[in-house]
């Protein structure tokens, strides 16, 4: 196999596993990730207990990642976590490729357009990702949706530049010529012609936006900025952790490998797909 | 080379002035009363309007900019009603931690990247090309918090062999300052190589087979002098480019990692004005950390023509 296809085979792999696991998670979730219970605070994971069910008969009851200082059950947690961490991923990348090829477009066709465009997304990019994030969901109230926003605004103008540089390359190609002389109008020009041949780094592009989202999501979640705490999301178990990291370690250490795992293996599809799809785009990124 | 640091100097001004406007608009865009918002929840109707008077937002948004901005220029950040103090002031006392974090990470990481960069396009396609670019895929993957309670926990809680968190500044000595800052450095390092470890065998890559190279060998040189005077020289350009860029990971995993270690430094300033939504501190350290970020850039371009002398501006 080339290295390529190894690469999206192993990592498409992993995220497809933990896209089940999220799919899942209702069948897969041990109890309610939201379920307070005070008398099991703290357990160590594989810890043991005995509930009696409606039928008055006790049956075992295993906390595989143990609990956490409000006695919630961490493997269910995680479980849902995925959740979390898949749909700002994808939402993100998708929102993000959208709206950056969008403008890319339009300021790599239209000169007038392009000085005033890419100044706005240079100055974007100036402020470091995480420290715009964090300033956007100050904003308002924290949820989801502003979460999402906060993390797609930093992004965008990567992807504008890249559109607008593969735009700036394209109109030069005999073919967009020989359109333009047979006297196609601009957005035909544009839809037919430019963005079909866009779309492969657009989608590696995308990729790794959406590695990058869910490591940022993570990261706001922790800082206790993001997501209400409430919500299990792996950056919020991991919140929930740093205070007794010393005694109960496990906390952090679940969610940070399914975290780490899922962030690697969109990063390996990625760099496979990059691989697969145009060998030319591997310097640009 | 004088008119040219002149013209790049002229080009970073749009884009501070978008900087500047976005993290105007910051203020602006919360839904509320900006004036409310800065007075805090224990203030007085009378210090509301104090504040509005000062900030000027009975004015037209131009103008109350021309205002904000222009404090700016004069170093009033304005002040902070979470911490009871001028933000400039604020933003003086917490530099030194993370400029020594920053710096130490700068350092571990030039120092182990490049070498492992250079190992790896080397010895191209073997067992030792693979680890490197093995870890430099995981270290892009793997959250810094992460890394960082890892390394708590080895290094010393199980090991005790260095301070579990905290900060000692300089002045009180420099042996617990080194070792209170061992661990938050190599935290925030992991990224930092992978990046450029990855750049650097990219670009040491595509300068290899060059005719000079052949040529440096075919006189008898050894292998390291044609690695670093013949390589790594013509490969430098963007290496540095992406250590300049790389600057902005690096800023937002202090962020982080000064959370993780309870560092009193700028980043962990951000994080408790967010918490405290203090937010022209959370101005002045988005406009502090984005101006040194394209100062260092503005830097890194006009590094190039000592780099690389056939870069004539």
């Amino acid at each position: 196999m080339r290295r390529g296809n190894r690469s999206t085979v192993l990592g498409g792999t992993i995220f497809a596993v933990i896209v089940a696991i999220g799919l899942l998670a209702p069948l897969l979730a041990t109890s309610d990730p939201a379920q307070i219970d005070p008398t099991v605070r703290n357990k160590r994971p594989g810890a043991e207990r005995t509930v009696r069910g409606d039928d008055g008969r006790a049956r075992a009851f295993r906390f595989w990642m143990g609990t956490d200082t409000l006695g919630r059950d961490v493997y269910s947690r995680v479980v849902y976590g995925a959740r979390v961490s898949l749909v700002v991923g994808v939402t993100v990348a998708v929102v993000s490729a959208v709206a950056g090829l969008v403008i890319g477009l339009l300021a790599g066709y239209l000169r007038w357009l392009d000085g005033l465009v890419m100044r706005v997304m240079d100055g974007l990019m100036a402020i470091p990702s995480i420290l715009l994030a964090i300033g956007l969901v100050s904003l308002s109230r924290a949820g989801l949706r502003s979460v999402i926003l906060a993390i797609v605004i930093p992004e965008v103008p990567r992807v504008v530049r890249l559109v607008r540089s593969l735009v700036l390359s394209l109109r030069e190609e005999p073919y967009v010529e020989a359109a333009v002389a047979l006297g196609a109008r601009t957005p035909a020009l544009l839809v037919r012609h430019v963005l079909p041949n866009t779309l492969a780094p657009l989608v590696v592009q995308a990729t790794f936006v959406c590695a990058s989202a869910i490591l940022l999501e993570a990261i706001l979640s922790f800082l206790g900025v993001g997501i209400p705490p409430e919500t299990p999301t792996w950056g919020n178990i991991m919140a929930e952790g740093r205070a007794l990291f010393r005694v109960f370690p496990h906390n952090i250490l679940f969610p940070g490998i399914f975290l780490a795992s899922t962030v690697l293996a969109v990063n390996m599809l990625g760099d496979g797909l990059r691989d697969m799809l145009d060998p030319r785009i591997r310097k640009r990124i | 080379m004088l008119p040219y640091v002149g013209r790049r100097l002229i080009a970073t001004i749009p884009v501070m002035a978008v900087v500047a406007i976005v993290v105007f608009m910051l203020l602006r865009l919360t839904t509320g009363d900006p004036a409310a918002i800065i007075a805090g929840d224990n203030a007085t109707s009378q210090d509301v309007a104090a504040i509005r008077e000062r900030l000027g937002l009975d004015r037209p948004l131009v103008e109350q900019f021309v205002i904000w901005l222009g404090r700016l220029l004069r170093g009033d950040f304005g002040e902070s009603f979470f911490f009871k103090k001028q933000v400039s002031e604020l933003i003086l006392e917490r530099v030194e931690p993370t400029l020594a974090l920053a710096t130490c990470t700068i350092v571990l990481t030039v120092a182990l990247a490049i070498p492992l960069g250079i190992l790896a396009a080397w010895r191209r396609g073997t067992w030792l090309d693979r680890i490197v670019m093995g870890f430099s895929v995981l270290g892009f993957s793997v959250p810094v918090f992460v890394i960082g309670y890892l390394l708590i926990y080895l290094f010393a809680i199980e090991l005790a062999w260095l301070p579990v968190q905290g900060y000692q500044r300089l002045r009180d000595g420099l042996g617990g300052f080194v070792e209170r800052l061992i661990l938050p450095s190599v935290t925030l390092a992991v990224v930092f190589v992978a990046l450029i470890a990855r750049i650097t065998r990219a670009s040491v890559l595509e300068v290899l087979n060059a005719d000079y190279v052949r040529t440096a060998r075919a006189k008898g040189l050894s292998e390291l002098p044609v690695m670093v005077r013949h390589v790594l020289r013509n490969a430098a350009v963007p290496i540095v480019t992406v250590i300049g860029v790389g600057i902005a990971v690096l800023i937002g995993g202090v962020v982080v990692t000064e959370s993780v270690y309870s560092i009193p430094g700028l980043g962990r300033l951000t994080v408790d004005a967010v918490l405290a939504r203090d937010y022209p501190t959370v101005q002045a350290v988005i406009l502090v950390f984005s101006v040194v970020y394209v100062l260092i850039n503005l830097l890194v371009d006009l590094s190039y023509t000592f780099l690389d002398p056939r870069i004539r501006y």
